[in-house]
């Protein structure tokens, strides 16, 4: 339904803001070092495959290097500093964020594939955001009921992933950082750019060297650092696989694992939902990100007497989603963040429309080139359906129904993740029914995808353990029992 | 003193003029009065203006009409607006210590650490306009299908006499926790040390503050306070500064309207000690709010 | 209550309780949700090509209005030579939709205008409280359509509906319908008065059942006048309401609207969320006086490639 009328015209963002290097170090002991053994790899802009950087590969020798940069700062000034001068840094931090956050939401539109207007009006607030709450706690440890001498725990290993690459480096940081730990961060390896920047901005800050210390690569790089002796505290976002991975390496050992990880979230919508709003959070939860977001809403369960409404409205809302150049301001779908995860997305959708799923896009016309997938609905899924089970980190959403609030209960829990759930309906009582017996972290009513740093957010069942965010946040970085 | 220092050198130095800091703009009393401030020495510092009880009214006016504002901003923006308070002294650090120091004497390192600590503690309840309600609210597991949470909210306009002795220190540390929780204020000054205070009110009105949630008044305590303290629309009293022996009448005058009220100490506190979350906690009401659980 | 938006009961006005069945049978408005989609489609950016089809489109849309109590012919004519060539200097500027104003002025108006394509619209039913007899009220509608009005803008009384006398608004909203004979009814509904998005929801149904041929936000006396939520609220109704009956009806912001800024977001509002179909002055209308001028201002910037200022705009 784009207008042919009022067809806007092309309103991109302008890329002089930022400045890439060709390549880049890994950020260790406050200063951008060679990697010891010369590795690199190229990271790309997923909307054109035109490459941004290289970059350095961490090694097993790098690793150390910066796991025992970490443990100087700790030993050395960052973990005896008083809470009061970390919250200064972590606000000098927070303001320059603030300060440059037009150039790291075009970096992290060039380097992942959002669109533009989620970087700068979504990502890049909260990252700013997140820095500044956990820096007011920084002097505050003691009340926040985690007992009276709260102490930092040691030196954290964190391995990120590529959806939000700022925002999670916030969530895995901040916290860190505040209750007096010192960090080995590694970014994931199609965007790591924001990372890079983020350690010039530790610079700026005049940040004491090896408090923060980012080291880029692939999986092995990030096996290598979970699993290293040197670490005290291991903290993962990613893929439950890895999760389930890591947590078997930290097996027998007393490095303390908190893990953020997939999910399959339901999105109830009852039968006297506010219709309009409840659209909208039907595609802000599945489509925003291009659906990469562990928590989004990607199993529709709408109630059988209004599914049809339900339907027409969202295909004709999907109608106006407009698709392409990321660094377009009007652009609502970006691009696919890797060929790989663009393959698992068709692979998935396939399987949905194998298995008998009805398949729906809107008219939408693809760019040439880079990594893209329409906004997609399956209609006609069952629970058996491996698109109603499996997590397809994509535009791809899939309807299911049910006749009853019970109904609705069991569907939505029944699936081994319990990362976050919605709730639609006018009715306050059912919205606090529903998010009683729902099993998952974080349940939105009338709402959904929303975020804050004082909201803890984390998963039940195999969507993981600990939390990220707010008071309870503080938890995963403070040592037990000292 | 800085006319001491200027005359050292052949030019004449500019003066300040200081008024009063109401609604976010600089009046001088409506009754056109001034006193005298002098420095640590005696000498003669600057004329303060003596605001009248027309003055402490429309404080008053001023503080209601930011209050909706104020509450209802997020706790977010609340501390960013306090964080961006400690920027601007920041800036001054080298102004506050020069007043600090001319108003209570001493050494000037003294003075200038005062100013540090200053800083700091606006810093540090910056960072509790987000937290207070995660340390002090609750969700209360009621015996019943009921979900029940407890929330704090600010209790109104607090008025505050401000610490006799500690010029700056003293009064961040009373006026910064009453308003990191969304409270709005009339501050009654130091009545021999107003001059820092009127600053820091140079130093709030460039800070994104919105004008009326502090209002800055200089003068006699014992003739502005009970007009203060007996207002009906005045809901909170922090007599931290008040002489002891206007106590017990401005208690008195605050209960008809049962304003919640903190009482001086018997000794002005030791401002550089940590201050903890009693302050903040002071003016706040706390709601509890029943919702059925149901399909 | 189901979100279904069934067909409308053939005896919906056959007593306040039918009508309040109905109305309160619609689907609820979260209020945080609508506003939150008003305020992420202002963000949309228009530029170039799109940003001169927007202030065009914009300025032939406009009901060009003043109402004020001290209007006088004068000013009416000055106004109406303003909105049939807003730009004395470019003759591809396009006029206005129509010249808005109090009855007793509508012959000025008319004459002027001629046959220039420029409507006449004149506000009417005891503008803007509307607290007069009926009788009062039609009478008061018939002069403006005997004067040569195109366009009547009445006001619902709110006090009725607020009351939850909706067959007294409905039945109203007729009678002043059959007053316009040929003239066009816009209803204001003065969404300002009535607080809620689930009444403006409830209110422009009402007014659609009734037969309007438009539904307005506001009369410009009342603060908050037309704001972007409200309007997009009253797009989706109308939108509902074709879905549902088959007959289109118009939407008009009116008061506040007074930039280009503004002007375009409420295109934008339009385009994307009922289409191209409402993308005309037949269908959407802006109730505005200053914006004109800026959007004139705009224009000549897209025009020349720098800014322009005040001095280069006519003052009526």
């Amino acid at each position: 339904m784009t207008s042919k009328l009022f067809p806007y015209s092309p309103a991109p963002e302008s890329q002089a803001i930022v400045n890439i290097a060709s390549s880049y170090g890994l950020f260790i002991g406050g200063e951008f070092v060679e990697p010891d053994d010369g590795e690199t790899f190229k990271t790309i802009n997923p909307a054109s495959e035109e490459v941004l950087a290289e970059i350095s590969e961490a090694g097993p020798r790098d690793i150390d290097r910066a796991v025992a940069a970490a443990r100087k700062a700790f030993d050395g000034v960052w973990g005896s500093m008083s809470g009061k001068e970390r919250a200064k840094y972590l606000f000098r931090i927070a303001r320059i964020i603030q300060e440059r956050s037009r150039e790291l939401a075009v970096l992290e539109s060039l380097d992942n594939g959002k669109p533009i207007k989620e970087s700068r009006d979504v990502d890049l607030p909260l990252v700013a955001a997140h820095f500044f709450y956990y820096a007011g706690w920084a002097d505050k440890l003691e009340h926040a009921g985690f007992g009276a001498n709260p102490k930092p725990i040691g030196v954290a290993a964190q391995v990120i992933p590529w959806n939000f690459p700022l925002m999670m480096l916030a969530w895995k940081i901040a916290p860190a950082l505040a209750c007096g730990n010192t960090v080995v961060l590694k970014p994931a390896e199609t965007t790591p750019l924001t990372a890079l920047v983020f350690a010039e901005i530790c610079q700026q800050a005049g940040l004491p060297a090896g408090v923060v210390n980012i080291v880029t690569g692939a999986g092995e790089t990030g096996k290598m650092l979970v699993g290293h002796e040197g670490v005290d505290k291991v903290a993962f976002t990613g893929s439950t696989e890895v999760g389930r991975a890591i947590a078997k390496t930290l097996a027998g050992s007393r490095k303390r694992l908190s893990l953020e990880l997939g999910g399959k979230a339901a999105n109830i919508v009852f039968d006297d939902a506010p219709i309009d709003e409840a659209v909208e959070g039907i595609v802000g939860g599945i489509f925003f990100n291009q659906g990469h977001v562990c928590c989004a809403g990607s199993r529709l369960l709408v109630q059988e007497s209004v599914a049809d409404e339900v339907l027409d409205r969202l295909r004709r809302r999907m109608s106006t989603l407009r698709l392409g150049d990321p660094l377009d301001k009007n652009t609502d779908v970006g691009a696919i963040n890797s060929y790989e995860q663009l393959a698992r997305i068709r692979e998935l959708s396939d399987i949905g429309e194998a298995e008998g799923a009805e398949r729906w896009s809107p008219a939408c016309e693809l760019p040439e080139r880079g990594f893209w997938f329409p906004p997609t609905i399956f209609t006609g899924v069952t629970q058996a359906h491996r698109i109603a089970r499996e997590e397809i980190f994509g535009p791809v959403l899939s309807v299911l129904t049910f006749r009853t609030p019970d109904e609705a209960i069991e569907k939505a829990n029944n699936t081994p993740y319990g990362l976050s759930a919605g709730v639609w309906t006018d009715k306050g009582s059912r919205i606090l029914w529903t998010a009683d017996r729902l099993r998952a972290g974080v349940v939105w009513a009338n709402t959904f995808n929303k975020f804050d740093p004082a909201s803890p957010f984390g998963g039940y069942k195999e969507s993981g353990f600990g939390r990220e965010g707010g008071r309870h946040g503080l938890e995963a970085y403070l040592a037990k029992g000292k | 003193m800085r006319a001491k220092k200027t005359d050292e050198t052949d030019r004449i130095g500019v003066r300040k003029t200081y008024k009063l800091y109401i609604g976010g703009a600089f009046p001088r009393s409506e009754s056109g009065r001034t006193y005298p401030v002098g420095d640590s020495h005696g000498d003669f510092a600057a004329n303060a203006a003596l605001a009248s009880r027309k003055d402490a009214r429309d404080a008053v006016v001023a503080a209601r009409a930011a209050f909706g504002g104020w509450s209802r901003a997020t706790a977010y923006n609340r501390g960013q607006v306090l964080y961006r308070v400690a920027e601007v002294m920041e800036g001054r650090r080298d102004q506050f210590a020069t007043e600090v120091h001319n108003a209570e004497g001493g050494k000037p390192d003294a003075a200038a650490a005062a100013v540090d600590a200053a800083i700091d503690r606006v810093v540090w309840y910056a960072g509790w306009t987000d937290k207070v309600a995660q340390v002090v609210g609750a969700a209360n597991p009621v015996a019943g299908p009921f979900f029940d949470f407890s929330v704090p909210e600010p209790t109104g306009i607090v008025a505050i006499v401000a610490p006799a002795t500690s010029s700056l220190l003293g009064l961040v540390s009373v006026l910064m926790p009453v308003i990191a929780t969304g409270n709005t204020t009339v501050v009654l000054a130091s009545e021999l040390r107003p001059l820092p205070a009127i600053t820091l009110t140079e130093a709030l009105a460039t800070s994104d503050l919105p004008g009326g949630v502090v209002n800055m008044l200089t003068g006699k305590v014992a003739e502005v306070a009970p007009w203060l303290a007996s207002h009906a629309d005045v809901n909170g009293l922090d007599l931290t500064g008040a002489p002891l022996a206007l106590w017990r009448d401005l208690e008195i005058a605050a209960a008809d309207n049962l304003k919640r009220v903190r009482r001086p100490d018997d000794v002005e506190p030791d401002w550089s000690r940590d201050p903890g979350t009693d302050r903040l906690t002071t003016f706040l009401e706390t709601k509890t709010v029943w919702h059925p659980l149901g399909v | 209550m189901t979100l279904t938006t069934s067909a409308i009961p053939t005896d919906v006005a056959s007593s306040d309780s039918a009508l309040r069945r109905f109305l309160h049978g619609l689907p609820g408005v979260d209020q945080v949700g609508a506003e939150a989609r008003a305020a992420a489609l202002s963000t949309r950016s228009i530029k170039t090509e799109a940003k001169r089809w927007a202030i065009d489109t914009a300025i032939s849309m406009i009901d060009l209005t003043t109402l004020e109590g001290q209007d006088t012919h004068g000013k009416v004519r000055a106004l109406c030579a303003k909105g049939i060539r807003p730009d004395p200097g470019d003759a591809s500027c396009p006029s206005v939709a129509a010249i808005c104003v109090y009855p007793d002025l509508v012959p000025t108006a008319k004459e002027y205008l001629g046959d220039s394509g420029v409507k006449v619209a004149s506000v009417a039913t005891s503008f803007p409280s509307g607290r007069a007899a009926l009788s009062v009220k039609l009478a008061d509608v018939r002069d403006a359509v005997a004067n040569g009005a195109d366009e009547i803008d009445m006001v619902i009384d709110r006090g009725a509906f607020l009351e939850g006398h909706y067959l007294d608004v409905y039945d109203e909203i007729v009678q002043v319908k059959a007053a316009c004979k040929d003239a066009h009814l816009k209803v204001i509904l003065e969404t300002g008065e009535l607080a809620t998005y689930d009444n403006v929801k409830r209110a422009s149904w009402l007014a659609m059942i009734a037969g309007g041929d438009f539904i307005k936000t506001s009369t410009g006396k009342v603060h908050p006048a037309a704001t972007l939520p409200v309007t997009l609220v009253m797009l989706q109704a109308v939108r509902d309401f074709r879905d549902t009956t088959g007959r289109q009806v118009g939407v008009k912001p009116a008061g506040g609207i007074r930039t280009t800024k503004d002007a375009m977001r409420y295109l934008v509002l339009v385009s994307e969320t009922v289409g191209d179909d409402w993308l005309s002055p037949d269908w959407f209308r802006l109730g505005a006086s200053s914006l004109l001028n800026d959007l004139l201002l705009q224009r000549q910037k897209m025009a020349t490639g720098h800014y322009s200022g005040p001095d280069y705009v006519t003052i009526d």
